[in-house]
C-alpha cells in the first residue's frame, strides 16, 4: 500500500499525534463492534453448546424450507440466500458511499445510502415474513402424553422433532381429544370444509378424515431451545439491522443537508459503514450456525 | 491525498481515495463466490449427499467444518476490506484482534462442556431413579401404582 512507507519509522507513541492515526470516534466504534461481536459470539457459543448437549437437534433444512408464494414446496436455503445475498449487496453499497465520501461527491454518497437503506429494509420484510411463517405456521406433533396437536414454532413451541412412524398415529388419534382433531383436519384441509363444519363431526369420523390425507406427516415435539434461541439471537441480529438503516437514514439527511462538506470530510459515513459491515459480518455467523449446519 | 480532508491535526493519514472500485467489485464476487459454494455444501447437507447421516457422520463433520472455514474466509474478507481493518496501522489492528483469539478458548470451551453434558446425562439418566422416587418409601409405593 502507498501508506506502507508512513507508517514504517515513526514514534507513535512520542506524543503529538494519534498513535493509531485515526480519530476517536472511529476507534471506539471499532472497540464497541469488537464488544458487540463478544455479546454476538457468547449467545450463538450458548446455543452451540445448548445444542452439543441434546441427543437429537431438528435439522435446519426442514424447519426452514418455505418461500413465499411457493405454498408447502420443500425448498430448502432458497430464503435465506436471498437474505444473505440482499445483505452483502447492501455491504457493497455502503463501502461504495464510503468510497464516494473519500472523493468527496456528495450526490454518490447520497445516492449509495439509499441503495444501503433500501437493502436494509428488504432484509427485515424477509425476516418479518420468516418470524410469521414459523409462529404461524401449523406442525401436527406428537406431545409427551401421546395425543396429537396442532404445535407452531415459537420460544416455548417447537413441532420439529424426530418423525412418528406411520404405524403408531393411530392410537395417537385415539389419546387425541376432540378440539385437537378439529385443528389438525383443519390444517390438512385448507379451502375444504370450513372449519364449524368439522367441529360438527365426530372423534371417529374426523380420525377417518386425517388419516385418508395423504398430508399427514407427525413428529414427536422438538426441543424448546430452539425457537428461544433462533428468535432471540435473529431477533437481536435484526434489531442491529433496524438500528443500522436508523443510523444510515440519519447519515443520508445529513448527507443532503450538506453537514459533511461544511465538516469538509466524510468520516461519520466511514463510522456508519462499520456498524453496517458489522450487521453483515454477525449474518455470516447467525446464517453458518442456524441455517448451513 | 493531499486534497482528502482528515479530521485533527494530530492524525496524518487518512485511507487514500481509491483509484477505482475494482477492490470493492473484486471481494463482492468473492463473498458471493464462497456463499455459492457454502449453499451447495449445505444443500448437500439437506439431500444426504455425504450419505446417511447415521453411518458417514464423519464426512458430514467435515463438510461442515469446510462450511466453518468458507465463512471465516467472508469475516476476513469483509473485514479487511469493507471495513478497512487491513488499511488500518498495525498496533490498532492487533488491538481489536488479539483480544477476539479468546473466541478459540470461547468456542473449544464451550462446545466441549455440551458435549460432556450429553454424556453425562445419557450414561446417568436411566440409572438413576427419578428423584420424587428417592424421596421416601411411602412416595415409592405410589410411583409403582402408576
Amino acid at each position: 500500500m502507498s501508506t506502507a512507507a508512513v507508517q514504517h519509522n515513526t514514534k507513535w507513541w512520542a506524543g503529538g499525534k494519534s498513535p493509531f492515526n485515526a480519530s476517536y470516534g472511529k476507534v471506539m466504534m471499532w472497540y464497541f463492534l469488537m464488544s458487540d461481536a463478544f455479546t454476538f459470539g457468547a449467545f450463538l457459543i450458548s446455543y452451540g453448546t445448548i445444542r452439543f448437549s441434546q441427543n437429537y437437534w431438528p435439522d435446519p433444512n426442514t424447519v426452514f424450507n418455505a418461500f413465499p408464494g411457493f405454498g408447502h414446496q420443500d425448498l430448502p436455503l432458497a430464503f435465506v440466500s436471498l437474505m444473505t445475498f440482499i445483505l452483502i449487496f447492501s455491504s457493497v453499497t455502503m463501502v461504495l458511499a464510503v468510497h464516494e465520501g473519500h472523493k468527496m461527491n456528495r450526490k454518490g454518497v447520497e445516492k449509495y445510502m439509499i441503495l444501503t437503506i433500501i437493502g436494509g429494509i428488504g432484509f427485515l420484510a424477509c425476516q418479518a415474513w420468516e418470524w410469521t411463517h414459523l409462529l404461524t405456521g401449523e406442525h401436527i406433533a406428537m406431545l409427551n402424553d401421546g395425543s396429537l396437536s396442532v404445535v407452531p414454532t415459537t420460544v416455548s413451541t417447537n413441532p420439529w422433532g424426530p418423525a412418528v412412524p406411520h404405524e403408531s398415529i393411530s392410537a395417537a388419534l385415539q389419546a387425541t381429544p376432540h378440539d385437537k382433531l378439529v385443528e389438525i383436519a383443519g390444517t390438512l384441509h385448507h379451502g375444504g370444509a370450513a372449519h364449524h363444519d368439522m367441529s360438527a363431526l365426530s372423534s371417529a369420523e374426523l380420525v377417518n378424515m386425517i388419516q385418508a390425507s395423504s398430508d399427514l406427516h407427525v413428529t414427536k415435539t422438538g426441543p424448546v431451545a430452539f425457537g428461544g434461541y433462533f428468535f432471540g439471537i435473529t431477533g437481536f441480529h435484526g434489531f442491529h439491522v433496524l438500528s443500522g438503516v436508523v443510523i444510515n437514514v440519519i447519515m443520508w439527511i445529513k448527507t443532503r443537508l450538506g453537514h459533511f462538506d461544511q465538516r469538509g470530510h466524510y468520516e461519520m459515513i466511514e463510522k456508519a459503514g462499520l456498524y453496517w459491515h458489522f450487521v453483515d459480518l454477525v449474518w455470516v455467523f447467525v446464517f453458518l450456525c442456524f441455517y448451513l449446519i | 491525498m493531499s486534497e482528502h480532508a482528515v479530521s485533527s491535526p494530530e492524525i496524518t493519514f487518512a485511507h487514500p481515495p481509491a483509484e477505482g472500485t475494482g477492490r470493492i467489485w473484486k471481494v463482492f464476487w468473492i463473498l458471493s463466490v464462497i456463499t455459492i459454494v457454502e449453499l451447495v455444501l449445505g444443500f448437500g447437507l439437506a439431500k444426504d449427499w455425504y450419505g446417511d447421516p447415521e453411518k458417514s457422520s464423519g464426512l458430514i463433520l467435515f463438510v461442515k467444518g469446510v462450511i466453518c472455514i468458507l465463512s471465516l474466509a467472508k469475516a476476513f474478507y469483509i473485514v479487511g476490506v469493507f471495513m478497512h481493518l487491513g488499511d488500518e496501522i498495525k498496533n490498532f489492528v492487533m488491538t481489536i484482534v488479539v483480544p477476539l483469539l479468546l473466541f478459540i478458548w470461547f468456542i473449544a470451551a464451550f462446545l466441549w462442556d455440551g458435549d460432556s453434558w450429553k454424556n453425562l446425562r445419557n450414561r446417568y439418566q436411566e440409572k438413576l431413579p427419578a428423584k420424587t422416587e428417592q424421596v421416601a418409601p411411602a412416595a415409592k409405593e405410589h410411583g409403582a401404582k402408576d
